[in-house]
């Protein structure tokens, strides 16, 4: 064995070579160890867009429903409720929505669709909670302006009825606004945006 | 190098020899999962004739539309008859176990991987295999499932065949159908049709089959031009050895 | 050795573990002889297969449920809704007969050039152990799907040791957990398939590959290469295994990764044998499919059981199939390593258990038949001749050798 003879570039180039196809096969080998992570076709089917029947929703209720597993909500506002909202505006952080928390069809004052129909995904921004529904009763240590909202028990973020958050609290944005639309006057189809596919 | 292929090769001799004994007289039947006309027909056949009363729990319909170039109103015009059911829902049907033990005496078997269970020609000759006899609980027989357990769906379309008898130690025994000539379908377009139908089954015991083979003669390219380079390699590094 | 010290990084690193020393110590400066020839690439494709074996297994778990009404759906949750969830169980499958493949040839290498013999007997020891736990891990990963054939394999496999006298029936009671086949069976397979094998095979691989390193590769001419060493110290025959044997080897991969391949995408199920059709139908413990036959790898074993009459006396066999392998080293007692230089009826013998042993598998997968039983005890008695033979051939020197060169040859 003497490495005398050998040709130093072409030996180089053709390591060079294996290594460039062994990885780009490796990097192609990757892909579907990758992939197999992504949600599969059962958990894709169980977060399909689900369809909320309306027609029974009486003013002032809210009805839980499940979506991607988490809980949303679909709460009909009293008239009240909805004049009450911009009275609240200088004790929120982000009463405008300027942050995108919801599809721009809810970047309004009422965060909705239709005024009256709030949907909101009820998870808490803070670190995933689920906020309980105070529509009239003031919740524990709720010392300023309250005209009905959630709150958060783990660590005591407030709400208004659309979901936006107050200052001075854990939670760092408004509760999100999942992409919805009526399909027709008593149907919500929560997951999915007008027009889409 | 040549004594590595041929060994390896020599290697999967006896693989062959071993395969699984396919078993039984049965009707060969070509399926073949690229074709997608036969298949899409196929699809509508089964959703039409057979998940009246079998369910494939394992598949889903959506599956089947991506697969065959179908999008989800097309599934659901087509294939979907059952209002509760959605394109993404897997393909169960609503008779209950009860319902069935009570009309054939058990539940009708899960499709989905039947046909990878017992291969594609014994579904072939099934769907081929019924005839008439007025001794059996709904009037047919089959030639593969002797004492089948539920009518001839599909009997229609191809009318109902008489058997053909044979003497095998002085008994007469069923050897096969006759052609009928009752159905609305020629016997021609009636093979066709359960050709398709086979077919359809095959592709859902399996569904990647095409993909994988597809996909498959791209990978064996690249391991060539892999196979090369390394070969190239070995003997550079092998020169300095004597 | 010529350890050079390096700054830098690697010297960094170098100070603290002995990566450098490691490398040299196992790759660039371990000494292999030049002269390795086809049968000597199924040792490092072994290798491959486990990290394949491993790495497509860790993944399967991560989507399969061990419960006795959940495994079978998922698997084929597996193959159907999960993304490229078939590819990656195709590539377990595969690979669990390519193990199968590698090794038997990788055996059967060692039995051609005696590489068995001393000072190597730990080392095909330490081969042997991983066989027998590579045959436990492929049995209890059979199981996982429980379809029809994983799930009366199982029974009849474990029914076995019911027929060890006296304690049988309660061992047979033990293993399972249960009276029959069931769940709680599944969950413990489960674990020792994930696990518990694993973990032992990696052992025992790591003890293999430094014992090979301890006393060095044997060759095709049986030739110890350390007797002659050149003015550095370094075997006159050996070259460094890196670079020299890692392009060698990384060329044998391309040609397994081609075949291995071709198996997944185009024929996985390998004409039933390596996918057994009875499995795509979920296991049921009333009804016992037409024809059990075991996976192809483990038939030769069984065919061996069914040869001998009575269970208890099969069951023996089969483990006596497996045990005198153990005890090849002293069985062997002649001098000459390679069949190149070995008397004309050890070859002879050598090729008439190849036959026996492949007749073996090829009757373990048929019904047993009167003819197949009959040929059964044939190759039963050509497997266990084979030793009993070289026994009396080398112990009594009835062997007649060739003169061994004293350096290793280049064909």
């Amino acid at each position: 064995m003497n490495q005398d003879g050998a040709d130093k570039s072409r030996r180089r180039f053709l390591t060079a070579a294996t290594t460039v196809v062994g990885g780009v096969g490796a990097a192609f080998l990757a892909v579907p160890f990758l992939a197999y992570w992504r949600p599969s076709a059962k958990a894709q089917a169980a977060g399909a867009p689900v369809e909320v029947d309306i027609s029974q929703l009486e003013v002032g209720q809210l009805i839980n429903v499940k979506w991607r597993g988490s809980p949303v909500w679909v709460f009909k506002r009293t008239e009240q409720n909805i004049d009450d909202l911009p009275r609240l505006d200088n004790l929120l952080r982000d009463p405008d929505s300027a942050i995108d928390q919801q599809p721009e069809y809810a970047r309004n004052k009422h965060r909705s669709i239709r005024p009256e129909i709030m949907v909101l995904i009820g998870i808490c921004t803070h670190l995933g909670c689920s906020p309980l529904f105070h529509p009239d009763s003031r919740p524990q240590g709720m010392a300023r302006d309250w005209h009905g909202g959630f709150f958060c028990p783990c660590h005591g973020s407030y709400f208004d009825l659309a979901g936006r958050v107050y200052t001075g609290v854990p939670a760092p944005t408004n509760l999100v606004v999942p992409p919805y639309h009526f399909i027709d006057d008593d149907t919500v189809l929560i997951g999915e945006d007008e027009g889409a596919a | 190098m040549r004594k590595l292929l041929l060994t390896l090769a020599l290697a999967l001799i006896p693989g062959l020899l071993m395969a699984a004994p396919k078993g039984g007289n049965y009707m060969s039947v070509d399926v073949d999962p690229h074709d997608k006309q036969s298949l899409q027909r196929g699809a509508m056949l089964f959703a039409n004739y057979c998940m009246a009363c079998h369910e494939a729990s394992l598949m889903r319909y959506n599956r089947i539309g991506q697969d065959l170039g179908l999008d989800d109103a097309l599934v659901e015009q087509y294939l979907i008859f059952k209002p509760e059911q959605q394109a993404h829902d897997v393909m169960t049907n609503v008779m209950t176990e009860a319902d069935a033990e009570q009309w054939f005496g058990a539940p009708a078997p899960d499709l989905t991987l039947y046909a990878r269970r017992h291969g594609p020609d014994r579904v072939y000759t099934f769907l081929n295999g019924f005839y008439r006899d007025d001794d059996q609980p709904f009037g047919v027989n089959n030639i593969v499932v002797s004492g089948v357990s539920m009518p001839h769906v599909l009997q229609d379309l191809q009318g109902l065949p008489e058997p053909r008898y044979e003497e095998r130690d002085g008994r007469m025994v069923v050897v096969g159908v006759e052609e009928a000539t009752n159905g609305r379908l020629s016997p021609e377009e009636y093979r066709a049709l359960t050709r398709d139908l086979t077919n359809f089954m095959d592709y859902m015991a399996e569904p990647v089959k095409a993909e994988r083979e597809r996909l498959g003669v791209r990978v064996l390219v690249f391991l060539f031009i892999f196979l090369i380079v390394t070969y190239l390699l070995k003997r550079e590094y092998w020169k300095d050895v004597h | 050795m010529n350890q050079t010290k390096s700054g830098g990084l690697m010297g960094w690193i170098d100070e603290r573990f002995p990566a450098t020393k490691m490398w040299n110590e196992h790759l660039a400066q371990y000494y292999a002889p030049k002269n390795f020839n086809f049968w000597y690439y199924f040792g490092s494709l072994a290798l491959l297969v486990l990290v394949i074996q491993i790495l497509s297994g860790i993944w399967l778990t991560m989507n399969y449920v061990p419960s006795g009404t959940e495994a079978f759906t998922s698997v084929e949750y597996i193959m159907r809704d999960v993304e490229w969830g078939w590819l990656i169980r195709y590539i377990h499958t595969t690979g669990a007969s390519a193990f199968f493949v590698v090794v038997y040839l990788h055996m059967f290498r060692a039995l051609m050039y005696g590489s068995y013999q001393k000072p190597r007997e730990l080392l095909w020891i330490f081969g042997c152990l991983i066989l027998v736990a590579l045959m436990a891990e492929a049995f209890m990963g059979y199981m996982l799907p429980w379809g029809q054939m994983s799930y009366w394999g199982a029974q009849v496999i474990i029914n076995l040791f019911a027929a060890v006298p006296v304690i049988g029936p309660e061992l047979a009671t033990w293993i399972r957990g249960d009276f029959i086949i069931s769940e709680i069976t599944l969950n413990r397979f489960f674990a020792l398939h994930v696990v518990g094998v694993p973990l032992a095979i990696i052992f025992l691989v790591v003890a293999h590959i430094l014992a090979l390193h301890e006393v060095g590769s044997n060759n095709p001419d049986g030739v110890e290469i350390k007797k002659n060493k050149d003015k550095n110290g370094n075997p006159s025959d050996g070259i460094p295994f890196h670079p020299y044997y890692t392009v060698k080897d990384l060329f044998g991969v391309a040609v397994f990764l081609i075949f291995f391949s071709i198996v997944v995408f185009f024929i996985p199920d390998f004409f039933g044998l390596f996918i057994e059709p009875p499995n795509f139908e979920p296991a049921n413990p009333l009804v016992t499919p037409d024809h059990i036959a075991p996976v192809w790898y483990f038939a030769p074993y069984y065919a061996i059981l069914r040869a001998i009459p009575d269970t208890f006396g099969g069951v023996v066999a089969m483990g006596a199939a497996i045990v005198i392998l153990f005890f090849l080293p002293w069985l062997d007692r002649g001098r000459v390593r390679s069949i190149r230089y070995r008397g004309l009826s050890f070859k002879i013998a050598l090729a008439v258990f190849a036959i026996g042993f492949v007749l073996l598998t090829y009757l373990g997968t048929q019904p047993a038949t009167g003819l197949n039983t009959l040929l059964s005890r044939v190759g039963t008695v050509i497997y266990f001749g084979y030793f009993i033979f070289l026994f009396v051939y080398t112990a009594f020197g009835l062997e007649q050798t060739k003169p061994v060169p004293e350096r290793v040859t280049m064909k």
